[in-house]
């Protein structure tokens, strides 16, 4: 591994694996954190526990903001394993000389999010650090809810699965390039940024057969199809012409050179379903405006295992493998 | 009129049904080669596409794709990248360059280990971005290391002109441009030298439609009447690289050997000539350049002139700058590659101490190198 942290070790793919495997998990090391799931399952597998830090340039950006970065990202994680977001707590670093009007945007726009959620905060922490000690803002969530289906793990997938997408990808990555780069787009094109609980709770009380869920943040879709694939010892085999992505992703993609498997989402999930439960998944998922064109992507086999493979409509194949190193725009 | 959308740019590009119709044409006039034909795509953006779009699986045997040398990343030999290391290190200065560039292994590393150890190194989308980097620090000096081939040989000659109508004080420029025919002289001079035989030699090019944009169709003009090689100008979606290995069969099968343009959508004989006037004005050839692997190729890259030597930051800090030539790591064949001599499978390395995380070669470094393109996407036949 490096001698240094390099941001490549951030990206949600192979490096950051690496990071995390080699010093986290090997210092930290019990079976629950080995599960390498969205959020842990403790207390007898009656509640999920999860945590994330957020920074992010710009803070306000189209479709959402850091705050509300916050409290889906912990909330989603905890989704993702079948729970229902409950007590959550709250930790800003802050650099002097932030405004405080931007602040408490920030902090109205965690509200908001908390609310749809129906979960609330009940502890935090507020750090200020010397100007040029972090980046405007930093925030952590930590978040506990209880599990209202047990046994979704994504270290149980089969051939009897099927795998579904939630929405078109690569929003949010592309929102944060344009925004950072200033790139003008005549479109809209704004942040997947949503809480996924209420699309849960419908699929969970609909009986859907439902193996795994993976909200596709850092690394993308491609990140959690890999993951998958090695957790599970399976074979993804994706259609690629059926994996939706906007024609305003394709645009920043095409420009910059970029894959829209890759880049990030924040209110995207990828679904591991029973196959004879993946139309009644589809119809739930097509009821609600963040995810009405949910889709299938991929069929799961032994053909190669812990690989994934993309299916080109022209009759060609080639591995999808996970993200590696800094996202960095193609140079000509 | 309806608005253009940027789907129209590539999607009947891309379509199942012409991609598999160029296919069938080429299967069928494969059959009446009398040998096989090696085509070299000279730029990495098209060994991509190649690659990504897994084209070779849709094309008879006897046709073989050769990787070029284009890729302004790979071709960086190590002594320049150490030159903006010692440049980025220095204190009161960012060093600004391109993407990828960030991750290339110089000798005391990359300019991402250099920003990791508190170097300021930015990387940006267009050099014109360096004039707010330039705007937002006026205390400190900012150099553009500018890197690319005729593609990107323009936005820094549009930066160097505003930075001298602006009078800006503050912006320099370490110049590593470089142009694609004298090196296609080099490889076929090369070849031909060495080991012309049937299997390695370039029967024809697939000309970058990005550089002739630029410089026009016009630059390729002496490798059919003087070097009886055939160039095609095509474009990057598949549908386009397709064709124009269908236009090459076709000159083969007829007795023809001629430059064409697939890429007629933007291509012109002239190209953009107020970009050539604006390189002309700022830049002319240095009378050698050394590309990694390759060596040095003669009149292949621009410097600046020295009338603008007061913006050369290889001038200014040529006192700090080593000279001396550097070996790159004896076990990496990525001089073979970019040759064409070789392909990225063969190298003993590949895959295992040489991989897109830990890069021994530049190849592997680039998201446009061969061996990348290899790692990423040519594992599976």
């Amino acid at each position: 591994m490096n001698k240094q942290i390099t941001l490549a070790m951030g990206n949600g793919g192979e490096e950051n694996n690496e990071l995390i495997s080699k010093i986290f998990y090997k210092a930290f090391k019990n079976e629950i954190l080995e599960k390498s799931e969205d959020a842990a399952v403790i207390h007898g597998g009656e509640l999920a526990f999860s945590t994330d830090s957020f920074t992010v340039s710009p803070l306000f950006f189209e479709g959402a903001d850091i705050g509300k970065l916050a409290i889906c990202g912990t909330c989603n994680d905890l989704a993702m394993m079948g729970a229902k977001p409950k007590y959550l707590t709250c930790s800003v670093i802050i650099e002097e000389g932030f405004s405080t009007r931007e602040l408490e945007k920030i902090v109205r726009s965690m509200k908001k999010e908390l609310e749809i959620n129906g979960a609330i905060v009940v502890s935090g922490d507020t750090k200020v650090v010397p100007r040029g000690s972090v980046d405007k803002i930093f925030i952590n969530t930590t978040g506990i809810g209880t599990i209202i289906k047990k046994g979704i793990s994504s270290n149980n997938i089969s051939t009897d699965d099927v795998i579904l997408v939630s929405r078109d990808i690569g929003r949010h990555g592309a929102t944060i390039f344009a925004a950072r780069e200033g790139i003008e787009l005549s479109s809209t094109l704004e942040s997947d940024c949503a809480s996924l609980i209420e699309q849960v709770e419908a699929l969970l009380e609909a009986d859907v057969c439902v193996t795994a869920m993976r909200d596709a943040t850092r690394g993308g879709v491609s990140a959690v199809l890999n993951e998958w694939a090695k957790q599970s010892d399976i074979c993804i085999e994706v259609e690629e012409e059926s994996i939706p992505v906007s024609q305003e992703v394709y645009g920043i993609c095409e420009m910059l050179g970029f894959e829209a498997l890759n880049l990030a989402n924040e209110g995207t999930f990828v679904l591991a379903v029973k196959k004879e439960d993946a139309q009644k998944a589809l119809e739930i998922l097509h009821s609600f405006e963040n995810s009405k064109n949910a889709v299938k992507i991929a069929n799961v086999s032994q053909q190669y295992k812990q690989k994934v493979i993309l299916l080109s409509s022209y009759g060609t194949k080639r591995f999808l493998d996970a993200p590696t190193g800094e996202l960095l725009p193609r140079i000509c | 009129m309806a608005e253009l959308q940027l789907k129209d740019l590539y999607d009947g590009f891309r379509n199942p049904e012409v991609i598999q119709g160029f296919a069938k044409l080429i299967n069928e006039e494969a059959k009446k080669l009398s040998r096989p034909i090696n085509i070299m795509e000279v730029c990495g953006g098209h060994t991509h596409s190649i690659m990504k779009f897994g084209l070779p699986q849709l094309l008879p045997e006897n046709i073989n794709f050769i990787h070029g040398p284009g890729c302004p990343v790979c071709i960086m030999p190590k002594e320049r990248i150490d030159h903006a290391y010692i440049l980025a290190e220095l204190d009161d200065t960012i060093l600004v360059t391109l993407g990828d560039m960030i991750k290339v292994p110089g000798s005391h590393g990359s300019l991402q280990d250099a920003r990791a150890k508190g170097a300021d190194v930015r990387f940006v989308y267009s050099p014109l971005d360096t004039l707010k980097i330039a705007q937002e620090n006026p205390d400190k000096k900012v150099i553009f290391f500018a890197i690319g081939f005729e593609t990107t040989t323009p936005m820094t000659t549009s930066l160097i002109d505003i930075v001298i109508k602006k009078e800006i004080k503050n912006i320099f420029f370490h110049i590593n441009h470089v142009t694609v025919p004298e090196v296609m002289v080099e490889l076929i001079d090369s070849r031909d030298e060495h080991v012309d035989s049937y299997n390695n030699r370039i029967d024809a090019f697939l000309g970058p439609s990005h550089v002739s944009v630029i410089t026009g169709s016009k630059i390729y003009e002496k490798f059919p009447k003087e070097y009886n090689r055939p160039v095609v100008v095509a474009g990057f979606e598949p549908v386009d690289i397709m064709e124009a290995i269908l236009m090459i069969l076709r000159q083969f099968n007829e007795g023809r050997c001629e430059l064409e343009v697939e890429y007629k959508r933007l291509v012109s004989y002239d190209g953009n000539t107020i970009a050539q006037a604006l390189i002309e004005k700022y830049f002319e050839k240095a009378s050698l350049f050394k590309w990694r692997g390759l060596g040095n190729v003669p009149k292949s890259g621009y410097k600046l002139k020295e009338e603008f030597a007061f913006l050369d930051a290889e001038h200014i800090y040529s006192d700090i700058l080593p000279k001396e030539e550097i070996e790159d790591h004896k076990l990496c064949i990525c001089g073979d590659i970019l040759r064409g001599m070789a392909k990225p499978n063969e190298c003993t390395i590949f895959g295992t101490a040489c991989k897109p995380q830990t890069p021994l070669g530049s190849c592997m470094v680039s998201s446009e190198g061969a061996c990348a393109a290899y790692y990423k996407y040519g594992n599976l036949l």
